[in-house]
């Protein structure tokens, strides 16, 4: 669905990743982990053209995207959970909502997956006249999510979504990402929280200092020796 | 006390003018962050055009407000693709300048084309004012405030409830997100100017049918009163826009009825500051805390 092969990308003189390969399969729940500074959200700014890669290239359904701009991916089935939420405060939350189904028309759809949302994240229905800004730190990532769902996204990419949220909450965020990729939405996920995102995803790359040094199944990643040390505290 | 209606509804004449034209910036400035210092020129072309349309050709009033509406909207996009559009992402100090330059290209043009002489504005409305136990109100007046407010009505109910509005505050409020909604922010910051343009089309006929001399720099002084609208109001905020350029309009012309004529750019100033000391971020203007 996703092909990454051989990208590089530069903040000017700044190096932030160095031939970046990897691939998402359909239906999968894949996690990009590592470390502060690492290049977890570069690589998704450069996946929805955010930032412009210097080389390399992405397919996304075979098709190249590299030089898309970021508003025409969204059209094509990517969506992105920006870091930090990025929730418009000055919106209601309803109107947030309204704003990831930006690019369809079919009012009888949107208000459909309104609701969809609205089912996974009751709290939000609760307050959907509330500006977001207004928002705890938990329901904005909620808002934040749905938002990125309105779109109806075959692949949706979220950049930490447990960031300064409470154990219990980070749980329950993590519980609904399954359940979006087991309703069919495939899935790329940036942590650093490696822990939950490691025993959430079908399979994981860790990146450290703008490359990517291992990869391998969720599970076989939590065994192993450098990535227990390095990340899941032993 | 008549004397004072009569200034009130000169002030509310002249400040729903300001108002018209505050718009423009402050819708500017919310998407863009830029103070498009143009945009009191914008008030020029639309002046020339309409006399030329009127007086030239030889057309009726409202041909010529909608050619001054029409060229507006195409000097405004074309001044945005052209001049800050490539700026976008340096340092915001160049579209600064940059805006200076194109609001100096703008009034030599216009000096080489139609000479420095100010060109009188023809009368396209000859109605007796209206009196009302001693308050005389122009026609010209309720026209402009009545037109006025029908335009602000519009727009916040376009910004309020339709899409490109919704698209258009979103962008404002965080550019690249917009993008991830896929917002076209290109499109909107476009419509942005155009709307802005468009408005300032129509205070410009306005204008001259309230002081008809069109000259290459009559574009100044209420652009920067407009400006000052906005920013009293709070810079970004379209209702803010509206009252600061009522405040100000009222403001001047009970400073010229009470006070003296000379003060009054003194007094209009003055209340800037002094709001601004009060409250920086303007009259409607919200310190927002953000939970992040
Ligand atoms: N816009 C930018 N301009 C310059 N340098 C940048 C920019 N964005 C990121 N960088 C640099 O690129 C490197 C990778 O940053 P990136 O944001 O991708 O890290 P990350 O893995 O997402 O980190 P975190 O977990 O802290 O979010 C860092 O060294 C960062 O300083
Ligand atoms: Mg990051």
């Amino acid at each position: 669905m996703l092909k990454v092969q051989d990208i590089n990308l530069f903040y000017g003189a700044i190096q932030a990743l160095r031939n970046i390969n990897f691939h998402v399969q359909p239906g999968e729940i894949v996690s990009l982990i590592g470390a502060n500074g690492a290049g977890k959200s570069s690589i998704l700014n450069a996946i929805s053209g955010v930032h412009t890669i210097s080389s390399g290239e992405i397919l996304f359904e075979d098709q190249s995207i590299k030089k898309l701009p970021p508003f025409r991916l969204v059209g094509m089935g990517l969506s992105q959970v920006p870091e930090g939420r990025r929730v418009f405060a000055k919106m209601s939350v309803h109107e947030n909502l309204e704003m990831g189904a930006f690019t369809r028309s079919d009012t009888p759809g949107i208000d459909l997956d309104m609701e969809r949302i609205f089912a996974h994240f009751p709290r939000l229905k609760e307050r959907r006249k509330q500006l977001a800004g207004t928002l705890s730190g938990g329901e904005q990532q909620m808002l934040a999510m749905g938002r990125a769902m309105m779109s109806r996204p075959k692949l949706l990419m979220m950049d930490e979504p447990s960031m300064g949220l409470s154990p219990l909450l980070v749980q329950e965020i993590f519980d609904i990402i399954r359940e979006i990729n087991q309703e069919g939405t495939t899935i790329l996920l940036v942590e650093q929280n490696a822990q939950m995102a490691l025993s959430l995803a079908h399979r994981a790359y860790v990146l450290e200092t703008g490359r990517i040094i291992k990869s391998g199944a969720g599970q076989a990643l939590m065994q192993d020796e450098d990535v227990r040390k390095a990340y899941l505290g032993g | 006390m008549n004397l004072f209606l009569n200034q009130l509804i000169n002030g509310l004449h002249v400040g729903s003018i300001y108002a018209l034209i505050a718009l423009g910036y402050t819708m500017v400035y919310g998407i863009v962050k830029l103070i498009n210092f143009a945009h009191g020129d914008i008030i020029m072309v639309g002046a020339y055009t309409a006399v030329i349309v009127l007086m030239t050709l030889g057309w009726s009033a409202p041909v010529a407000l909608l050619a001054a509406v029409v060229v507006c909207v195409i000097f405004g996009v074309l001044i945005e693709r052209i001049a800050y559009k490539p700026l976008r992402n340096s340092p915001r100090i160049s579209s600064l300048i940059t805006a200076i330059g194109v609001s100096m290209l703008l009034q030599n043009a216009a000096l080489l084309i139609f000479g420095a002489q100010p060109q009188p504005f023809p009368t396209v409305l000859n109605i007796e004012p209206i009196k009302l136990n001693g308050i005389q109100i122009s026609f010209v007046t309720l026209l402009t405030v009545g037109i006025s407010a029908v335009l602000m009505i519009l727009l916040q109910g376009f910004v309020i409830g339709s899409k490109a509005g919704k698209a258009m505050r979103a962008a404002s409020e965080d550019y690249t997100t917009a993008q991830l909604m896929g917002i076209n922010v290109n499109t909107t910051i476009t419509l942005t100017f155009a709307i802005g343009c468009a408005l300032a089309g129509i205070g410009s006929f306005l204008f001259c049918m309230a002081y008809p001399a069109v000259s290459p720099t009559m574009g100044s002084l209420p652009g920067l009163k407009a400006f000052i609208a906005a920013v009293l109001g709070g810079i970004g905020i379209i209702p803010g826009a509206m009252l600061g350029g009522f405040v100000m309009g009222v403001a001047e012309s009970l400073t010229k009825a009470y006070i003296s004529t000379t003060m009054s750019d003194a007094v209009v100033y003055g209340i800037l500051i002094l709001v601004l000391l009060v409250k920086p971020t303007g009259l409607l203007g919200k310190t927002t805390s953000e939970k992040v």
